[in-house]
């Protein structure tokens, strides 16, 4: 399977060609970009075909070797990585094609273009990496590309911050995944995943190199505390999120996470930690997007969230279901964020509150949007329903009870907040200024919206009951299989059923009382302002940086650059004072001269006897 | 008449020429106060080959500065020319283009 290289390198071709004659292709450079995803994608398949077929494919080719230090590159094809081509292919296909409508408008089209390709490639990169300084290269790679796509629109001061923030707070964990690298260096004498992997490490070592591996992972996948960049992500364009939350940037972490199972499973504190830091993030996230006003970060939240809850899965063991709802949660958030782009796109706003009834003028966003909102919400029978319950089950039956409560929690809230995003944007009466505006948004958004909802909907089912959990029985690793856990199973049901229900009266009958919740409850001011980590941060983390900072600046100007500046004064002075020598009249220095000569003689006259 | 007394010419001929070189203020002056002091110069030479045996070689070098002194005269006072077109003066004190 050695082409399987060409699956990263076709969109990193697109991307050269792009930079350099993108300006040239102008309106036309869509062609360039998403053939290269097109064909990645079949090549993709073809892989998940022969894969499925028992074949996997590790090829090493040494990369450079210093000293002790050998590096190779590679590409290591199994069960897993076939999976995560699929994902990213499809997903950044699909995005692509929206995209071409989406971004019809924009002045820097190719270079858009250009980026989502890097973007992809970097990301296929990563999940073929055979070895991990080749894998954090690629991760690397698809934070610059994060950075650069987030803050597309630069000349917008929010979406620069936003890049920035996200750019830093990721290399925060990058750190670690660094560090990580080198642990696992020193444990094991090289970095080739396979080897790496077998490796039968000492437990304090796998608890240090899989703590920070995760700490690099928590940066990515936007975990607790890490997960502040991923809200204000929002500010890149619509499709970038999607594909951000989807398919490449915060699938690596739990990808890395996912690929580097067995370290994690040789450290009992690690799994815990995972588990830990995923009921955590999971909660916090679908409590703040409980009362958020803008679509998208809605979205960004319930991204956050239900990141966390593939972690949950990871930390409880149930590898495969992670990896599951990995997939069903990249196609039906895809599918939610590029809805969200169609809404925004023709309302040009993206408070919900001042939508509403838009379902009537866009049939087709708002019915794809349901399917997506419902699978999200574990909506029995859709993609979303299935792989929560994996992970619900896993962590039931591992009796990590704390974990399985605010799993089964989320899963409520989730069913809530999603229930409200729907019935407020797509239900009730139109506002009067939206009438004339609104709109259906060009077939080359809505024929992506309409492709991704049958896997939104559907590809959970190849992982259900229904079909023996061919999914995960696909990627198992050291798990035994699936038990249906009926009253797991009934429990998640009745949230999913509850949290919708709910949010249906509250937001579409009316039935409630509209000033039940004080806005000046304290409680609703604090998931408002998001517990106030930025504050936090600003003030804890930022303010002390920022003030060294200026304390060294101010070290650096007035002490090293006086030491610099003073050495310069001081030569200029003592020219100065040597300078009046230098009148400029022969006669003075003819008599200088013939004043030495005279003192000269005398010298020689007296001491030396001549 | 010994050596000495030509050497004591000589010295007093240096001596003059260059106490003017060192104080006259006319450029034209200073050209005059050089001459002297070669002239002093040359004396020295002459005495001492006067009263070495068989040796000629200071009338010869003599007879060089003679020629040099000429020469130098004649760019000497080709500068003094230009120094004043430029400078619309001759006077030494004034003129200190060098001047850093």
């Amino acid at each position: 399977m050695t082409y399987a290289w060409l699956i990263p390198a076709l969109p990193a071709a697109s991307f050269i060609i792009l930079l350099f004659l993108g300006k040239r292709f102008g309106k036309w450079s869509h062609f360039v970009s998403v053939g290269a995803i097109l064909s990645a994608f079949a090549i993709s398949s073809f892989i998940l075909y022969q894969v499925i077929g028992g074949r996997g494919s590790e090829v090493l080719i040494p990369w450079l070797s210093i000293g002790e230090l050998d590096l190779n590159v590679g590409i290591l094809i199994d069960r897993l990585t076939a999976v995560m081509l699929m994902v990213v292919t499809s997903v950044a296909s699909l995005v692509q094609i929206y995209s071409v409508g989406y971004m019809k408008e924009d002045r820097r089209y190719h270079w858009y273009f250009a980026c989502l390709s890097l973007f992809t490639a970097a990301m296929l990169m990563l999940v073929l990496s055979a070895n991990y300084v080749q894998m954090y290269a690629s991760w690397e790679l698809v934070g610059l590309c994060s950075y650069l796509l987030i803050g597309f629109w630069f000349e917008k001061k929010a979406a620069a911050d936003a890049a920035k923030k996200a750019f830093v707070t990721t290399r925060i964990g990058d750190v670690g995944f660094l560090l990580g690298l080198v642990v696992l260096y020193y444990a094991v004498g090289n970095l080739d995943v396979g080897s790496v992997l077998a490796a039968r490490l000492a437990p304090a070592v796998a608890t240090a190199a899989s703590l920070l591996l995760f700490l690099g992972a928590m940066g990515k996948s936007a975990q607790f505390p890490l997960h502040v960049w991923l809200p204000d992500a929002m500010e890149g364009p619509t499709p970038v999120s999607a594909l951000i939350h989807a398919a490449t940037m915060v699938a690596a972490g739990v990808y890395l996470v996912a690929r580097s199972y067995p370290i994690f499973a040789a450290s009992g504190v690690a799994m815990d930690v995972v588990a830990g830091i995923g009921a955590v993030t999971a909660l916090m996230a679908a409590t703040i997007a409980l009362v958020q006003r803008d679509i998208k970060r809605i979205l960004a939240y319930s991204t956050i969230s239900q990141l966390g809850l593939m972690m949950i899965g990871l930390g409880v063991g149930a590898y495969s279901a992670a990896v599951f709802h990995l997939t069903t949660h990249a196609f039906f958030k895809a599918l939610l964020f590029l809805g969200a782009g169609s809404v925004i796109h023709s309302a040009h706003t993206q408070d919900i509150f001042e939508m509403g009834g838009l379902a009537k003028k866009m049939k087709g966003t708002a019915f794809t949007f349901a399917v997506g909102g419902l699978a999200l919400a574990g909506f029995p029978g859709l993609s979303g329903f299935w792989s929560k319950e994996g992970i619900l089950t896993a962590a039931f039956v591992k009796g990590a009870y704390p974990v399985f409560a605010a799993a089964l929690l989320t899963s409520l809230l989730t069913a809530f907040y999603v229930g409200r995003l729907y019935f407020v944007v797509f239900t009730g009466s139109m506002r009067k200024n939206m009438q004339a505006k609104v709109h259906e948004s060009p077939l080359a958004m809505v024929a992506p919206l309409a492709v991704l909802a049958f896997p939104a909907g559907l590809v959970g089912l190849i992982g259900s009951p229904l079909f023996g959990n061919a999914f995960q029985g696909f990627l198992r690793l050291g798990e035994s299989g699936e038990h249906v856990n009926l009253m797991v199973m009934g429990l998640s049901i009745a949230v999913a059923l509850a949290g919708l229900g709910f949010a249906w009266i509250k937001y579409s009958t009316g039935l409630l009382p509209s000033g039940l919740i004080k806005t000046s409850n304290p409680f609703f001011l604090l998931l408002k302002n998001k517990y106030y980590l930025d504050e936090i941060y600003t003030r804890g983390l930022v303010a002390p940086v920022v003030g060294g900072s200026r304390a060294l600046f101010s070290f650096d100007s007035g002490v090293v650059d006086g030491a610099v500046n003073g050495t310069a004064w001081l030569t200029s002075k003592a020219g100065d004072l040597v300078r009046r020598a230098q009148r400029g009249q022969i006669q003075d220095y003819g008599l200088v001269m013939v004043l030495g000569i005279i003192v000269l003689i005398f010298w020689m006259l007296t001491f030396a006897r001549l | 008449m010994g050596l000495e007394y030509y050497l004591a010419l000589s010295a007093i001929f240096f001596g003059i020429g260059l106490y003017g070189a060192l104080t006259r203020r006319n450029a034209v002056a200073v050209l005059l106060s050089i001459e002297i002091m070669l002239n002093g110069a040359t004396l020295n030479l002459v005495s001492f080959s006067r009263f070495t045996p068989a040796k000629s070689t200071g009338q010869v070098f003599t007879l060089f500065i003679m020629a040099v002194a000429a020469a130098e005269v004649a760019v000497g006072l080709a500068l003094v020319f230009a120094l004043y077109r430029a400078a619309k003066t001759v006077d030494v004190d004034e003129i200190d283009m060098l001047r850093g």
